[in-house]
């Protein structure tokens, strides 16, 4: 029992609500943010040592014993994403302060973040199917807020696509829960682990598996349904842009992740093996679209469906060296997809435009900012001392061990294909002739969105260097992945 | 021409109040029997919107002079603020108390803090539902 999880969960909260009053003020609203934000970082910091040190953190709600109250379970693999969430917020707010605009910024911009925070905080921690739900809600109803503030018609276009296909896989979620609750008569995510495993996963239970396969790959942007993706993120703003593409379908990945390592492990040989292929092809998807498109945007986006594709690879392989790839390539990708939908948000900000045809020459006047795009596109890649490299390596281990050495040849060719579609901008942005230039660059507001990105870059490049000293969290949270007993005996014996 | 509605006036200042009541009565009921913070907060907003159509928006925001979503605030600080309280107390988040009190006109009854909880949730609701009426009705 011990409160302390809950913390980086309950201070954004909180602070969203403090940020419902003085709606117009806005140094009030910065403030407090920031303020928000900072508090929820330490706490975060605190809670990963404390799992490090104690082992998971569980607190049942209410005083309840632990499957018949609400769980919340604070393992390795949730606390070190909330930090990585918390961290990441952290910078985007930084970077909005110079991008986001004032009318935004009065019109509960910042309590939409501190909401979408806690959603995601919320999901990585539950330990309850049906909380898990509800907090995907809570993120996706301030996703919605995010996505069309500003009014813009684009942002109304992408919006009404974006809620209807979220509140259809929201409805399947809802009955997808009831199916399972009706076999297994529980939603405490522990017990129902343990009653799977009592059932030995007869085939009612794998049709459920391939039903939550399908709820939450429409949040993940796996192959199928994907197709919403590209145009709803094209939408919103780049500071929203980078919030929904480094964390939301994050949240979708890490749920498969959860309910395929916790409870769908008997029946590995139909429901890991369709996970397999869905990764394979959504990588390959992924790989058509980065190259397809001349809109930087549209490349990072696709970006995004390679990522998916790669992390959900390693978890299929079930073995414990791909699970850690997996996790450690999950908080790798949430770091340099921000970091680079920062950078080109500063390269459509000088060059007043997306399409990589009309840009060109941008190396002579602003070097830095293009080194930084060079450093973090082979981190996206995975340059041995960048940060992508330790995960992918661990992926392709992990995948030569399990014995599919054709897919796995595919990750490491969709390598290739991320690298060329990066270099491309890189190629057509930054070198050859002077091309389109935007006329009214504020170096003030220049200087307020590259800080904040260029330290978010230098974080990940620690975090490729630092591989050796992560590698015990790295560790503690694949084997939590592998053996689900961990993790039940934490929630259930920890109820006591 | 304008429409003469004292008939409609008249009753929704007498029905208001009745409906008002009957809210507070759902609130406070909803421990032993059905109703409850949601429910009551959703029939103190009708009984608010009957007033919006008897009258008008703008005579119903000078007679109840709230900013609608400083109530959502509260009432979410409330319950958070409920929940929370026992996480200074060495116990689970959400954890609630209860007593039986000696009330001078009611008698004996039982104080509980998810009645505490449930008035944020009836505060949100009713401030979500009237900002969402009063919105969409100022709109243009």
């Amino acid at each position: 029992m011990s409160n302390f999880l809950l913390l980086p969960i309950i201070i954004p909260f909180f602070f969203a609500m403090l940020l419902l009053f003085g709606q117009k003020n806005i140094a009030y609203q910065r403030i407090t943010t920031l303020l928000g934000l900072v508090i929820s970082i330490i706490c975060a910091i605190g809670l990963v040592s404390n799992v490090y040190m104690d082992g998971p953190q569980t607190v049942t709600l209410g005083n309840w014993p632990a499957p018949f109250g609400i769980t919340m379970m604070g393992d390795m693999v949730a606390s070190v994403l909330m930090l990585t969430t918390l961290v990441i917020s952290l910078f985007i707010v930084w970077y909005g302060f110079g991008s986001i605009g004032k009318e935004r910024e009065q019109f509960f911009y910042y309590p939409g973040i501190m909401f979408i925070i806690t959603g995601v905080n919320g999901a990585f921690t539950t330990g309850d199917i049906f909380n898990l739900f509800v907090f995907f809600e809570v993120l996706l109803m301030a996703s919605y807020l995010l996505i069309v503030l500003g009014g813009e018609k684009a942002q109304l276009r992408e919006s009404i696509k974006y809620i209807l296909v979220n509140v259809i896989s929201s409805a399947l979620f809802v009955v997808a829960v009831a199916y399972l609750y009706s076999v297994v008569g529980t939603l405490s995510m522990a017990d129902i682990s343990l009653k799977i495993a009592e059932i030995n996963q007869p085939g009612i239970i794998t049709v459920i598996a391939v039903l939550f396969l399908l709820v939450f790959g429409m949040k993940a942007a796996i192959f199928p349904l994907y197709f919403w993706l590209p145009s709803a993120y094209s939408a919103p703003p780049i500071p929203v842009l980078a919030l929904f593409g480094a964390l939301l379908t994050k949240v979708g990945v890490y749920a498969i992740t959860r309910t395929y390592t916790l409870f769908f492990t008997h029946d590995l040989s139909y429901t890991h093996e369709l996970l397999l292929i869905l990764a394979v092809v959504t990588i390959i998807a992924g790989c058509i679209g980065a190259l397809a498109h001349f809109d930087v945007k549209q490349i990072i986006i696709y970006n995004i469906i390679i990522a998916v594709g790669v992390i959900l690879f390693g978890v299929a392989q079930m073995n414990e060296v791909a699970l850690q790839g997996a996790f450690v390539y999950l908080i790798h990708d949430m770091i340099i997809k921000a970091a680079l939908f920062m950078l080109i948000g500063i390269v459509i900000y000088v060059t007043g435009t997306s399409n990589l045809r009309k840009m060109g020459g941008l190396i002579q006047t602003y070097p830095t900012l293009g080194w930084f795009f060079l450093i973090a596109g082979f981190g996206l890649v995975g340059v041995p001392p960048l940060s992508g490299f330790v995960g992918k390596l661990l992926i392709i281990q992990g995948g030569f061990i399990a014995g599919n050495t054709w897919s796995t040849l595919v990750v490491l060719a969709s390598s290739i294909i991320v690298l060329l579609s990066v270099m491309r901008i890189f190629i057509y942005a930054f070198w050859g002739e002077q091309g389109q230039l935007s006329t009214d660059v504020q170096k003030r507001k220049y200087n307020r969105m590259f800080i904040p990105t260029m330290l978010l870059v230098i974080l990940s490049i620690f975090y490729g260097i630092g591989a050796e000293w992560l590698n015990p969290f790295m560790s503690d949270a694949a084997k939590i992945l592998m053996d689900p007993s961990i993790y039940t005996d934490a929630v259930m014996k920890g109820g006591e | 021409m304008k429409t003469n509605d004292v008939i409609m006036q008249f009753t929704a200042k007498l029905v208001f109040f009745i409906i008002f009541f009957f809210a507070v009565h759902l609130f406070f009921a909803g421990h032993y029997t059905p109703g409850g913070g949601f429910v009551g907060g959703l029939v103190t907003a009708s009984a608010i919107v009957l007033l919006i159509i008897a009258f008008d928006l703008k005579t119903v925001q000078t007679i109840l002079p709230i900013n609608y979503i400083n109530m959502v605030a509260i009432g979410l600080i409330l319950a958070l603020g409920t929940a929370a309280f026992s996480m200074f107390t060495g116990k689970p988040f959400f954890t609630h108390y209860y007593d039986y009190f000696n009330l001078p006109i009611l008698g004996k009854t039982s104080l509980h803090t998810a009645a505490l909880f449930d008035l944020g949730v009836y505060l949100v609701v009713v401030g979500v539902t009237m900002t969402i009426i009063q919105t969409i009705g100022e709109d243009e």
